[in-house]
C-alpha cells in the first residue's frame, strides 16, 4: 500500500492491526478460513471480479452515491458546512450491499451451495437476502429474537426474497447471539456454506475484506468533494457498530493528517449506566470474541455483556478490530450517543433535510452535530448516512408516543 | 517427566481399553453441587475429566452445553471459582487427569501468567480452549507448555493431511478427535468414517486419539472406543444434571443420576475391545 509510516498497511499477515484481529476459531472453520483468504488474494487482483464488482456497483446498486450538501442542517447548526455521503440511497437502503455484492462473488468463486448471515437491524439481512435471489443461492439470515420485533420491515422483506428468518432466542436475542447461532451452523455446514459476514469483524480475512468492500465509499467521498470544493473535507463521522460503514468511510482518510475522523458509538442510556450502553471503546477493553481480539463489553469475569442501544444495528458489545487499533492510536475519536441524542438527530434530520436517516446513522449525526457547533463556517465536516429510516418508523413512533 | 495423562493412558493400554474422558462443566448447577459431581467422577469410572470453564458465548456448544454453562454462571461460577474446584479435587485425587474445555476471553481476561500459575498450583493438567487455533499458539499454547500443562488440540473432518501436522504441532497429552463437523451434542453420521480418521491420524502422531461429539449411549462408547484410546462425553451428562433440577434447584437424584449414567459407559468402554 502507501508506504512504512500508513495507517492503511493493516492487517499483517496473521490478520493483525497493531494488537488486535487474528483469528480465534474453532479448528474446523481454520481451513475454510485460510481458503477464504486465499481466494480473496486471488479474486483482488483478477480484473474479471474487478470488472464484474463495478458493474454490479453500478448497474444493481447504483453507484456513485451522492454527496449531498445538508444547507438546513448547517444553517441550524451555525458552524462547519454539513455534507450527506448518501450510502441510503443504495440499491437495498443501506452501504451494506456493497460488501455482500462482493462477497456473493466470492461465495460463487468457491462453489458454495449455502449462505448464511447475521443480522442486528435487517440491513444486512436484507441485502444479503437480496444478493442470494439475484445469484440463486438458498440462504439463512440469523436473527435475535428481540432484534425481529423491533425491525419488522425488514424480516418482511428477507422473508419476500426468499430468506429464511431464523430468530434466535439465546441472551438478550440480540447481534451478539445472532452471531453465535450463525458461527454454530458454519462449523456444522462448513463444507457447503459460506458465512457472508456483514460488519469489519470476526475472524481474519474478515475484517480486511469487508473493509475493502466498503472502501468505495471514502474513495468516492474524497473524490467527489474536491470536485465540489477543491480540497479535502476537515472531517468525517460515521456511527461504529461492528463498524463496516465507518471503516469504509474513514479508510481513504487514514493518512490525511489534515482530516479529522469521529465515530460514534451507542451510548445507549448513557455510558455511566452498567450493561446501558454498547459503546465497546469508550466502556470496554480488550478481549476476543467471534474471531477476533478487540474491544469488548464484558464483566470482571470475562464475560460478555449484552449491552444496550435504541439502534438494533450498533446493539453488539463488540467492534472491528481496525477501529480498537485506530482508538488506541488516537487517530479516530470514537464518542457515545445516547438513545435520546440519536432520537433527537433522527427527527431533526427528518424534518430539516425531509431524510429519515437509520437510527443508527442518527448517531453519527448527533455526534456530527455536537463537532459542527466548534468548527468555522469555512469548513466542511461529512457524515456518512448509511442507511435509510425507513425500518425504524415504527419503533421510533412508538418512542414518540405517535404510536401506542 | 511423566504426566498424569501419559500415566493414565500408559495405565489403560496395559489393561486393553479404551479412556472413558468425562465432561461435566464446573459449578453446575451450583458450587456445591458441581463440587461433589466432580468429586463422585472417577469411582463412577471416569479416566479422565473434562472441567468445563462456562463461557457466556460458546460459540462451538450445542443447547446442552450452553444451557449448563448458562446454569453455571447464573450460580455465579468464575474462572477463579473452577480452578478452586480443581485445587478442592486434587486433595483428595492425586492420580485423575483434569482437562479445563472452554474458551479464550475468560482466561484473558484473567491474564494468561496468573491463570497458568493458579492452574499449575490446583494441579490442572491439560487445557482445550476451543477458540485457539495453531495460528494463536503464541498466545496460551505455548505459555502452557513452558510450565508443564498439556494443551490439546481438536482435529476434525476438515483437518486434512495438509493440515494434520500444523494441528498435531506443540499438542501434548492426547489428541480430541472431533467425530463430525458441529457443535457439541449433535447425532454423529458414520461410525466406520470414525475409525478411518483415527487410523488416518495416527499415521501422523504417538499420541492417544480420543474421540468425542455425539457418543451418548456405552453402546456408543463400546463401538467408538473400539477404534479410539478413548471417547469423550459431554452432552448427555450435563443434560442428566439438567433433567435431574426442580426449579433450577439440585435434587437427591442430581449426583446419583449422573453417577449411574457415567458407570454405564464405563462399562461400555470396559467391553470395547473384549
Amino acid at each position: 500500500m502507501d508506504g512504512t509510516n500508513s495507517l492503511r498497511n493493516g492487517p499483517d499477515e496473521a490478520g493483525n492491526f497493531g494488537q488486535f484481529g487474528g483469528r480465534f476459531v474453532a479448528e474446523t472453520l481454520m481451513p475454510l478460513i485460510l481458503d477464504l483468504e486465499a481466494h480473496y488474494r486471488a479474486a483482488k487482483l483478477d480484473p474479471e471480479f474487478k470488472a464484474e464488482l463495478s458493474d454490479l456497483s453500478i448497474n444493481y446498486a447504483g453507484r456513485p452515491s451522492p454527496l449531498y450538501y445538508a444547507k438546513r442542517i448547517t444553517e441550524q447548526l451555525g458552524g462547519a458546512k454539513v455534507w450527506f455521503k448518501r450510502e441510503e440511497l443504495n440499491h437495498t437502503g443501506s452501504h451494506k450491499i456493497n460488501n455482500c455484492l462482493g462477497q456473493i462473488l466470492l461465495a460463487k468463486r468457491m462453489g458454495k451451495t449455502r449462505v448464511i448471515a447475521e443480522t442486528g437491524a435487517g440491513q444486512h439481512g436484507v441485502a444479503t437476502a437480496t444478493v442470494c435471489a439475484k445469484f440463486d443461492l438458498p440462504c439463512t439470515i440469523f436473527m435475535g429474537a428481540t432484534d425481529v420485533e423491533r425491525q419488522m420491515p425488514n424480516v418482511l422483506r428477507m422473508k419476500m426474497l426468499g430468506a429464511e428468518v431464523r430468530p434466535v432466542t439465546a441472551g438478550a436475542g440480540t447481534l451478539k447471539d445472532a452471531m453465535n447461532e450463525a458461527l454454530r451452523d458454519w462449523v456444522t455446514n462448513v463444507d457447503t456454506t459460506y458465512y457472508l459476514i456483514g460488519t469489519a469483524a470476526g475472524p481474519h480475512p474478515y475484517p480486511e475484506m469487508v473493509r475493502d468492500f466498503q472502501s468505495v465509499i471514502g474513495t468516492e467521498l474524497k473524490e467527489q468533494f474536491h470536485k465540489a470544493e477543491g480540497k479535502l473535507p476537515d472531517a468525517v463521522v460515521a456511527c461504529v457498530g461492528g463498524g463496516s460503514n465507518a471503516i469504509g468511510t474513514f479508510h481513504a482518510f487514514l493518512d490525511d493528517a489534515s482530516v479529522a475522523i469521529y465515530g460514534a458509538e451507542a451510548g445507549g442510556h448513557g455510558i455511566d449506566v452498567e450493561n446501558g450502553h454498547a459503546a465497546s471503546m469508550t466502556g470496554g477493553r480488550p478481549g476476543v470474541l467471534h474471531g477476533n481480539r478487540t474491544y469488548l463489553l464484558q464483566d470482571k469475569d470475562g464475560q460478555i455483556l449484552e449491552g444496550h442501544s435504541i439502534s438494533a444495528g450498533l446493539d453488539y458489545p463488540g467492534v472491528g478490530p481496525e477501529h480498537s487499533f485506530l482508538h488506541d492510536t488516537k487517530r479516530v475519536t470514537y464518542a457515545p450517543i445516547t438513545d435520546n441524542e440519536a432520537l433527537e438527530a433522527f427527527q431533526l434530520c427528518t424534518k430539516l433535510e425531509g431524510i429519515i436517516p437509520a437510527l443508527e446513522s442518527a448517531h453519527g449525526l448527533a455526534l456530527l452535530m455536537k463537532v459542527a457547533k466548534t468548527m468555522g463556517k469555512d469548513q466542511s465536516i461529512v457524515l456518512c448516512l448509511s442507511g435509510r429510516g425507513d425500518k425504524d418508523v415504527e419503533s421510533v413512533g412508538k418512542y414518540l408516543g405517535l404510536l401506542k | 517427566m511423566s504426566t498424569r495423562i501419559a500415566t493414565r493412558f500408559a495405565a489403560l493400554k496395559a489393561q486393553n481399553r479404551p479412556a472413558l474422558v468425562a465432561y461435566v462443566m464446573a459449578g453446575d448447577p451450583d458450587q456445591a453441587t458441581g463440587q461433589a459431581i466432580l468429586d463422585m467422577l472417577p469411582q463412577a469410572g471416569a479416566d479422565i475429566i473434562e472441567l468445563g470453564m462456562p463461557f457466556s458465548d460458546p460459540m462451538a456448544d450445542g443447547v446442552s452445553v450452553q444451557r449448563a454453562g448458562q446454569r453455571a454462571l447464573a450460580a455465579g461460577q468464575t474462572l477463579r471459582g473452577v480452578l478452586a474446584m480443581v485445587e478442592d479435587f486434587r486433595r483428595k485425587d492425586t492420580t485423575t487427569p483434569i482437562v479445563l474445555m472452554g474458551y479464550y476471553n475468560p482466561i484473558y481476561s484473567m491474564g494468561v501468567d496468573a491463570f497458568l500459575t493458579a492452574a499449575v498450583q490446583a494441579g490442572v493438567d491439560g487445557l482445550i480452549v476451543v477458540d485457539l487455533p495453531p495460528e494463536e499458539d503464541d498466545e496460551l499454547c505455548l505459555p502452557a507448555m513452558a510450565v508443564g500443562i498439556n494443551f490439546i488440540r481438536l482435529a476434525t473432518p476438515t483437518t486434512d493431511d495438509q493440515r494434520l501436522p500444523v494441528v498435531l504441532n506443540n499438542t501434548s497429552g492426547f489428541v480430541y478427535y472431533v467425530s463430525m463437523n458441529g457443535v457439541t451434542g449433535a447425532a454423529i453420521k458414520s461410525r466406520g468414517a470414525v475409525g478411518d480418521a483415527v487410523a488416518r491420524i495416527k499415521g501422523h502422531t504417538d499420541l492417544p486419539i480420543v474421540v468425542g461429539f455425539g457418543i451418548k449411549t456405552a453402546d456408543d462408547a463400546a463401538d467408538i472406543g473400539r477404534h479410539a484410546d478413548g471417547i469423550a462425553v459431554g452432552s448427555v451428562l450435563v443434560d442428566t444434571v439438567g433433567n435431574s433440577l426442580l426449579d433450577g434447584k439440585p435434587t437427591d437424584k442430581t449426583v446419583g443420576a449422573l453417577r449411574d449414567l457415567v458407570a454405564d459407559l464405563a462399562a461400555g468402554v470396559k467391553r470395547a475391545r473384549a
